[in-house]
């Protein structure tokens, strides 16, 4: 797969990839692919839209992501001394860690107590909805595309009007009894 | 120049307290304005999809505070447009909890045989569909067949949706395309406009001042209409009434930045909330064991796997809503259903051996979300929500152009509290991983703190000023002609879905409000039908609203 050569990559760009990456991992897209570490087969959140999702008006990140991005490499430098990494400067702090401390670093910033808590969970979150719901995109479109995420849970698709209808939907059968309280009403009396 | 407005009664919020209210007051007679600060939409504007920018941000609400967070609708009908509509009343023992005050918190008139005529007023008017067996979902199904398999009952759910147009698509909290919730937009509302109240969308207030003579004054923003966090117009509005019904998570905050020009506040305004108890449990089923322990299949071979099927809640277990069990150890335990998104992320991995709500093994066990079974705790917690200092605007710092916001809620829960969480816990792991029916884990609390689809009791009832902002009535102490009419209003958790609860408080707190309305020279009557012209529920409430109106 061939990065899209039409939009030169923000500086940042790495680094919210190698977040999101660590939040719902995936397979490298090239060989020598840094900022995804490659931690789990098919797509994660970076296929699924993380960074388009980050970047959409509607989302009220964008506006951060500087910040944040800096601040995540920051972290992560911090990180690598007090490791005894060392240094490596070929990419972005946060993109040179292993996908373990990637882990470890998300862990520790996310961990209530942190300062920064409310910062890095609301990141997370956005890239855990970029892969649960591709919430960039009409899910329709989505799904017509192939989100790698909603195939990944599974996400039925909608009849032909783009409406979602199940007409088949149940055991059809009482499968319990019901508590001996129970009014006419159906509450408990 | 603008002249400012003016109105008998000025409705805060369009939800079920608000609606209700601005429907039985403008059948009466009165002058009623509604303000909502939610988008109106309609049907077919209730979309089927996850972008934001759809009616999935624009009609809901998740404010994000310290400890807790709180999901609920932003929009004309308010809740009643984004909930499930679940509509159990709750049981008896919750009117007589004491909480940790020592003392009943309910007020003394109300308890489940007071509030029941007023119950049966609502189930009127929505109306209320009787549990069915045969309308449960899968997930309703296989939850019902794991209790009974644990020696348990289970009941199908009342609920206030009309199951012949209902597709059990599972979008409801984005509204519902088909009409088939009972939503306030098809009964209340359009008989509270066809009295002539007026709802305005968009108009969000900031505080509530006094005028010369003596009425309220209500200011308000306008907001753009996608991006909320744009003030477009202000303006003011002058009434005689208030009602504030914002919602549990918003009047305590009006209220709150209205102290500076309305005098002090009672003490429980934005103190005592409850998150109603709430707390998610998610089981990954083993099929092939909903087949061979439970017995059940789907037409095409499959045991379960329709986790995306269905219309949220069908099926409760309530042997643990044991009114001789200690108080804080009784809750329901409901089969839920929420959306990706909202409803995968604090989903955590069982045995996970690194992170548990991110990373590869939260991928693998999302790989499942077919299997996946959602179980909902309601119980009793300890009230020990307060609210810090308003923010400029609404309840939050908005972050996003709709729904995600910073607000100002701290919740530290108490012993007591998590102790009815780790007894809800153990008993679903009791019911679901039994024989090796599923793996079951509690959703994270770590990373937005505790959550609530069911704010409560931010500004409640009871008798007892010191911890209670309202008395009986539903007025605020010390500010006559404000009543609070929302779930704020509910002194504390209900260990039930509390919409039908919240709706019969506000039915019952009506003919006060007009009792009021009188006192200040208004001509209202009090008796209006139910919103489709029935009648058969009235006849009780009418001595009781008589006595409630001296």
């Amino acid at each position: 797969m061939q990065l899209d050569s039409q939009a030169p990559q923000k500086p940042r760009t790495a680094t919210l990839e190698a977040f999101a990456d660590t939040i719902v991992p995936g397979e490298k897209r090239f060989p020598g692919d840094r900022a995804i570490a490659g931690a789990a087969p098919g797509g994660g959140a970076v296929a699924a839209g993380a960074i388009a999702l980050l970047e959409m008006p509607e989302g009220g990140m964008e506006p951060m992501l500087d910040d944040l991005s800096a601040a995540l490499d920051a972290h992560a430098l911090r990180y690598r001394a007090e490791h005894g990494l060392g240094t490596d400067e070929g990419a972005p702090a946060f993109v040179t860690l292993a996908s373990a401390d990637r882990v470890a670093l998300v862990e520790e910033l996310t961990r209530p107590g942190h300062p920064e808590k409310v910062m890095w969970t609301g990141l997370a979150l956005f890239c855990n909805m970029a892969f649960d719901t591709g919430a960039h995109l009409h899910t329709t479109d989505a799904l017509a595309a192939g989100h790698v995420g909603l195939a990944a849970i599974g996400y039925r698709a909608p009849d032909t009007d783009g409406l979602w209808r199940f007409p088949d939907y149940s055991y059809g059968r009482p499968l319990a009894r019901v508590h001996p309280d129970t009014d006419p009403s159906g509450s408990l009396a | 120049m603008t002249a400012t407005e003016n109105t008998d009664v000025l409705v805060i919020g369009s939800g079920f307290g608000g609606a209700i209210a601005a429907y039985h007051l403008a059948a009466g007679g009165a002058r009623v304005t509604v303000l909502e600060r939610g988008p109106w939409l309609a049907a077919d504007e209730f979309d089927h999809d996850f972008r934001l920018g759809s009616s999935s941000t624009r009609v809901f609400e998740f404010v994000v505070g310290d400890g807790m967070s709180v999901l609920s609708g932003n929009c004309v009908g308010g809740g009643s447009v984004v909930y499930f509509a679940a509509m159990p009343r709750a049981p008896r023992f919750v009117f007589e909890r004491q909480g940790s005050l020592g003392r009943r918190m309910w007020p003394a008139s109300m308890n489940r045989d007071t509030l029941d005529p007023w119950y049966d007023r609502v189930a009127e008017a929505l109306p209320i569909s009787p549990p069915q067996w045969d309308e449960a979902t899968y997930a309703g199904g296989l939850w019902a067949a794991a209790c009974h398999a644990a020696g348990h009952t289970a009941n199908p759910l009342p609920a206030a949706i009309d199951n012949a147009l209902c597709t059990n698509c599972n979008w409801m909290m984005s509204g519902c395309h088909f009409d088939a919730k009972r939503s306030l937009l098809l009964n209340y509302l359009p008989a509270a406009l066809a009295h002539g109240a007026r709802i305005r969308p968009l108009h969000e207030v900031q505080q509530i001042s006094r005028t010369d003579s003596g009425d309220y004054r209500v200011h308000y923003n306008q907001i753009d209409e996608a991006d909320y966090r744009v003030v477009t117009g202000s303006g003011t509005i002058d009434a005689k009434i208030v009602v504030v019904a914002a919602g549990a998570a918003a009047t305590p905050v009006i209220l709150q930045r209205s102290e500076a020009v309305l005098g002090p506040m009672p003490h429980g305004v934005g103190r005592y909330f409850s998150g109603n108890g709430e707390r998610l449990n998610t089981a990954v089923l083993d099929e092939d064991k909903v087949r061979d322990l439970l017995g059940l299949s789907r037409a095409q071979g499959a045991g379960y796997a329709a986790n995306q099927i269905g219309r949220g809640p069908t099926v409760a277990t309530w042997d643990y809503l044991d009114g001789s069990r200690p108080e804080f150890e009784r809750y329901s335990l409901e089969q839920l259903y929420f959306p990706p998104g909202l409803g995968t992320i604090l989903a955590q991995v069982p045995d996970a051996t690194g992170p548990a709500w991110f990373g590869a093994q939260k991928k693998q066990m999302l790989e499942r979300w077919q299997s996946w079974l959602t179980i909902f705790t309601m119980s009793e917690d300890d009230n020990e929500g307060v609210f810090g200092p308003p923010p400029a605007t609404g309840n939050s710092d908005r972050i996003s152009q709709q729904m995600l916001g910073l607000g100002t809620i701290g919740y530290r829960p108490t012993a007591n509290t998590r102790r009815g969480w780790d007894l809800s816990d153990a008993s679903v792991r009791e019911i679901l991983e039994r024989d090796g029916l599923s793996r079951v884990m509690p959703w994270t609390n770590d990373v937005v703190g505790a959550y609530t689809v069911h704010p409560l009791a931010s500004c409640r009832t009871g008798d007892d000023p010191a911890t209670s902002a309202l008395d009986d009535r539903h007025e605020l102490r010390g500010h006559p002609g404000i009543f609070v009419t929302d779930g704020s209003a509910v002194p504390g958790a209900l260990t039930v879905n509390p919409a039908f609860t919240i709706a019969a408080l506000a039915e019952r707190a009506v003919p006060g409000i007009m009792a009021a309305l009188r006192e200040r020279g208004v001509d209202v009557s009090y008796g209006a039908p139910a919103p489709d012209g029935g009648t058969s529920a009235r006849r009780a409430t009418d001595r009781i609203a008589a006595r409630l109106m001296r």
